[in-house]
């Protein structure tokens, strides 16, 4: 049996590992110690599991979608994490992390945010234990995501704009980054994505894990059989991937889609589709896919949809597409927005953009009549409205 | 690749001199693509000791603003590592100073770590440090490849690093240690605290293997007089990229840190 899960020294394959200046070793260190004695500790997992149900509503619905369903030939479940408090998945990490930067001793977070979706959910979760946040976002992400900017406002969140490369996600965690390094004493960095050094990507699928985990109990009361036939998720860094993948990651007769932002067209240079434009290198603490150069620069990269706007992948998810495991498409702009919008038509729910990409997978692939698909609806599309309307007003 | 028993011109450095040597890092390419060239001339007839070129990377996340901008400056001039070797070649031609290249693993990577050493080698660097290159991997996949082409390495150590661990990173490291003065980013401070003067005196009296070098932070007469009084030098970095974007003379900049 292949496995998939990080290896003791925080290696997925070739992928991983904790590549950081020695200026952030100790915090980093602490972390890879602790967090496996933290999060298997009964009062931590009382805790979280305590807060997962009643402060952030799981588990959230697995929805029969019967009109997608008829149209696409198959039988269509969404896994409504959008109705999570916050309107995301994000809230399922930001949860965890919290608890465990309180078993750590720290008084202050900060966290990167590309939609706004993470950064909400972590001040959501300062303003719930009382803890001082600040949160990083691209100047352009703050523009393109406007109400999530207010949300973490209102929630008492300092929110710093970052003018950096292409005030986009990238640079939101570079300056995040900065700022640890800065205050590594007091601080706990809840990174929002499955990205960053060891112990991160493990850390942050394990706390979004419990998406698979309703699936595959939800699929056996619906379906009389755990195991779908496809999960189809969005990747941008990809917490929600590794989230709605995590306990099928065994299962190879589940297959299992990652769709990538595609932006304007894989080769038009304004693309975030890591997979097909990737190669290995070095980003934010670990060995990944790759957006560069031939030099080794990090290249721009470009999505409609600021959450999924990152040149590389998590670790996680570079090994799951280099084995064959994961099958990586992509979807534009535009196929996204299409998909959105049928969405909004025929099911009645306004999805994020984000996960309008995964959506986008549904005309992309082929099914059989009785195949059972389950499609992650990671964030709901509160915070794209202007970029609904602005997409519409083109058509 | 017979390359052993090569002289290095940063063991003779340090078996030269003891106390007082002044390093100075400036990112290659920057103000200008050439300027790598000059601003070595330049530092060597100044007398500084010994010469640190930064690899510009697109996303240097141990740098504050100054080095940020600097390395974005030379990216958009066109600056690759192949540059930076041919540049080292000429300054080869006339400067007899240590040559050290500094920066982050990515672009080393995508150049190949081997082409990368024996680059160095050929073209008379005497050591290299790349901050996000972790020890293990260091020790599992490059030591040997660096010895072979007597290029040193050298490992950062910060206020935060455990006794045990500065033991390990110093048996790791060629050449010289470089003690980061101050748990943060690279740039410009002030006066040392008190914490800062325990750290400096603390690895004063581990006697470590290699002579250490102390930087971040460092500006002043005042900075670099008291941390010679540690180590065996001092570091200068984003003050003087700082200087060369408000076209401050070389030479003059060097006076004022360490008065002739």
């Amino acid at each position: 049996m292949m496995r998939y899960n990080v290896d003791l020294n925080g290696y997925y394959g070739d992928f991983g590992g904790a590549f950081i200046p020695e200026l952030l070793h100790a915090n980093i260190e602490e972390l890879r110690q602790t967090y496996l004695t933290i999060l298997n500790d009964e009062s931590f997992q009382k805790e979280f599991i305590q807060l997962l149900r009643d402060y952030a509503g799981r588990p959230t619905p697995l929805y029969f979608a019967s009109r997608l369903s008829e149209k696409y030939h198959a039988r269509i479940y969404l896994k409504r994490e959008d109705l999570c408090h916050t309107g995301a998945h994000k809230i399922n990490n930001t949860i965890g992390q919290i608890l465990l930067a309180r078993r750590l001793n720290k008084q202050k977070i900060i966290a990167e945010t590309g939609a706004g979706q993470h950064g909400v959910a972590t001040a959501t979760v300062c303003a719930l234990m009382g803890m001082h946040c600040t949160v990083y976002m691209g100047q352009l992400d703050m523009e393109r995501q406007h109400p999530n900017v207010e949300r973490m406002k209102l929630l008492g969140a300092t929110v710093v704009p970052v003018t950096s490369g292409n005030r986009t996600l990238k640079d939101a965690t570079n300056e995040a980054m900065r700022h640890w390094i800065n205050h590594p004493k007091d601080t706990h960095y809840i990174i929002g994505s499955v990205v960053g050094p060891h112990p991160y990507p493990d850390m942050v699928a394990r706390f979004q894990s419990v998406i698979s985990q309703e699936m595959k109990y939800q699929l056996t009361e619906k379906e009389g059989n755990p195991y779908p036939d496809y999960v189809i998720a969005c990747v941008g860094g990809g917490s929600n991937a590794a989230g709605c993948f995590y306990h099928y990651l065994d299962d190879e007769q589940v297959n299992l889609v990652g769709v990538e932002a595609a932006g304007k067209g894989v080769n038009t240079g304004q693309s975030a589709a890591t997979t097909a434009l990737g190669k290995p290198g070095i980003l934010h603490g670990s060995k990944t896919l790759l957006m560069q150069t031939n030099d080794g620069q990090v290249i721009e990269p470009y999505s409609i949809s600021a959450g999924l706007d990152y040149p590389g992948i998590g670790p996680l998810h570079a090994n799951l597409h280099k084995t064959g495991r994961v099958e990586f498409i992509h979807a534009t702009d535009d196929e996204a927005m299409k998909a959105g919008l049928e969405l909004c038509r025929m099911e009645g729910i306004i999805p994020a953009v984000e996960s309008a990409h995964a959506l986008a997978a549904l005309s992309k692939l082929s099914f059989d009549n009785d195949d059972v698909v389950v499609v992650n609806l990671s964030g709901r599309g509160d915070k794209d409205l202007e970029t609904y309307i602005r997409w519409n007003m083109k058509q | 690749m017979e390359t052993t028993n090569m002289q290095n011109r940063l063991d003779d450095l340090f078996k030269r001199k003891k106390h007082g040597i002044l390093s100075v890092f400036y990112t290659a390419g920057f103000p200008y693509l050439e300027d790598t060239v000059r601003i070595a001339e330049e530092l060597e007839q100044a007398g500084a000791d010994m010469i640190e070129i930064g690899i510009p990377f697109s996303d240097p996340i141990a740098d504050g603003p100054v080095i940020q901008h600097s390395n974005n400056v030379a990216i958009g001039n066109g600056i690759t590592l192949g540059i930076i070797f041919q540049q080292v070649e000429v300054i080869r031609k006339t400067v007899q100073l240590p040559i050290v290249l500094m920066g982050y693993l990515n672009p080393v990577m995508q150049f190949g770590m081997e082409k990368f050493v024996s680059e160095c080698s050929r073209t008379g660097v005497d050591g290299v440090i790349l901050p996000d290159l972790p020890v293990d991997e260091y020790v599992h996949r490059y030591k040997q490849l660096f010895e072979h082409y007597a290029v040193r390495f050298s490992f950062l150590i910060t206020p935060t690093t455990s006794e045990e661990r500065i033991r390990l990173l110093d048996a790791c490291s060629s050449g010289f240690i470089y003690a980061v003065a101050a748990s943060g980013t690279t740039g410009v401070r002030g006066a040392f605290t008190s914490d800062q003067q325990v750290y400096f005196h603390r690895l004063k009296e581990m006697q470590l293997k290699n002579p250490f070098m102390v930087g971040f932070g460092i500006s002043t007469h005042a900075t670099f007089n008291e941390a010679c009084r540690y180590g065996s030098g001092v570091i200068i970095g984003s003050a003087f990229i700082q200087a060369l974007a408000e076209n401050v003379q070389v030479s003059g900049f060097i006076h004022a840190v360490r008065p002739k």
